[in-house]
């Protein structure tokens, strides 16, 4: 599903990226963790082109992200993204944030729009707040708001970027009960996370990033209970 | 107290043009602004340059010189091409009469003038809305545009009504100005009935006071609309 080879990203001077291979299957939880400023959301941000990547390839779905000639709208509808500041669109309502890409990209109706946005609300468990605004949902609701408009444009892969780092700690479980969810239907997920609880739950894959680069990967049970690098080591000891 | 109950209807037509004059030029400003603030917020440095230049002409300058440069300059500049092309190459001129009406130069310095502010405020009022509702818009597949013009510029737009406010305020006192080159708008109609009564004090208060009358209501409807729009706005 994901393909990535040789990916390189600096910003000016700074080298954020160094070389990232990993090829991400369709259905797979990936979860990417690692030190702050390891490289971890401009990975992420890369896999939509947020970023534009330096150097290197990027394949999603059979098209290639980093060739001139890919219309990156059209890409960028297949993968969604949910952000850590959520960053809904605060003169809409919760219904109107999930109905307007559908209705301004993929130029649904109004009512195919309508029925799908409240499907998805529903899905989120926040049938009840459709007409609220986002200014008075909280950072949770807001969250959970934020990943079903990102579904609404009907992607084959979600990219989380600290999706629960925002929230007071009473409001992660139910962010990250709507991602189990998602992981159990079969979505192709990769999760930039400090919750570490839900990467050795839900993952079928950890990926351990520091200094730009892939230190080591595997499922979650060999990451966490047995390392194989020190820096993972090193670097599980100190948040675990 | 009787001269100013006399001059006030008077007054009170010169006010009506001021209203006039400063509703269409802040209307067409507003158009001119918003294209020159998204100039200067282009990817394109050729529109950035023209925006730029734009903006830094007309708030640069006083309005009173942009007022004779468009009445008095522009039909100058008409006359003497058009002599030099009939001197030159025989082309016989093909406006008459260059002078523009008035009203027309009137309208047309004060709207370049207020493009110029509107512009800038424009572009701070899209500047002002987090670098992330683009992004969330660009994640969703929208393009450049589309995130403009469903995502950023309506919260812009509820940002920029209290400074777009002050500029019709600001502008509604500037129009003074326009009585230099003879608009009978309110404060020349004070010059005139001042030369035919010769009532000064009351006259001039007649005059400030219609002005204050007109900021005042105008920047309390500010405020109302303001109080509306603030559903669903964090900021």
């Amino acid at each position: 599903m994901i393909e990535v080879k040789g990916l390189y990203k600096s910003f000016n001077e700074l080298e954020v990226l160094r070389g990232i291979d990993c090829h991400i299957a369709e259905g797979e939880v990936v979860c990417v963790i690692g030190p702050s400023g390891s490289g971890k959301s401009t990975f992420l941000r890369c896999l939509n082109l947020l970023e534009q990547p330096t150097s290197g390839e990027i394949i999603i779905d059979g098209v290639s992200l980093t060739d001139s000639k890919t219309n990156i709208n059209e890409v960028r509808q297949k993968t969604g993204m949910v952000f850590q500041l959520f960053y809904l669109f605060p003169h809409k309502t919760a219904l109107e944030n999930v109905m307007l890409a559908p209705m301004k990209v993929k130029k649904l109706s109004y009512s195919e729009a309508k029925s799908l946005g409240l499907s998805l609300l529903e899905k989120v468990g926040l049938t009840d707040k459709a007409h609220v605004y986002p200014e008075q949902l909280s950072g949770g609701q807001q969250q959970r708001v934020a990943i079903a408009r990102a579904l609404a444009m009907q992607p084959k892969v979600m990219l989380f970027d600290e999706p629960t780092s925002a929230l007071d700690p009473e409001m992660v479980g139910e962010v990250l009960a709507v991602m189990k969810d998602l992981a159990r239907e079969g979505m192709t997920m990769v999760v930039v996370t400090h919750e570490m609880g839900f990467a050795r739950e839900v993952a079928d894959r950890v990926i351990f990033l520091d200094d730009g680069r892939i230190v080591e990967e595997g499922p979650p049970q060999d990451i966490f209970t047995n390392p194989a690098q020190q820096r993972t080591r090193a670097f599980l000891s100190k948040i675990l | 107290m009787d001269t100013i109950l006399y001059v006030t209807p008077l007054l009170i037509q010169g006010a009506g043009l001021t209203i006039i004059i400063t509703a269409t030029s802040v209307a067409i400003g507003c158009v001119l602004g918003l294209i020159a603030g998204l100039a200067r917020l282009s990817g394109n440095a050729v529109f950035r340059a023209l925006g730029t230049g734009y903006i830094d002409f007309f708030r640069g300058t006083p309005l009173l010189v942009q007022i004779f440069l468009v009445f008095f300059g522009i039909p100058g500049l008409i006359t003497e091409v058009q002599n030099w092309a009939m001197a030159s190459w025989g082309i016989e001129p093909l406006i008459k009469d260059p002078n523009l009406p008035i009203l027309w130069a009137a309208i047309t310095a004060c709207s370049l003038n207020s493009g110029a502010y509107i512009g800038e405020i424009f572009r701070a009022g899209v500047q002002s809305i987090e670098r992330g509702q683009m992004e969330a818009a660009r994640s969703l597949g929208m393009s450049h545009w589309q995130a403009m013009q469903y995502v950023i510029l309506p919260q812009a737009f509820k940002r920029i009504i209290p400074p777009l406010g002050n500029e019709f305020i600001a502008m509604l006192k500037d129009t003074a100005l326009l009585s230099a080159i003879g608009v009978e708008e309110l404060a020349r109609k004070g010059q005139l009935l001042n030369a035919d009564m010769f009532a000064p004090f009351e006259i001039w208060i007649s005059v400030a006071f219609l002005y204050l009358l007109m900021t005042l209501t105008f920047s309390r409807l500010v405020d109302a609309l303001e109080r509306r729009l603030r559903t669903g706005d964090r900021g």
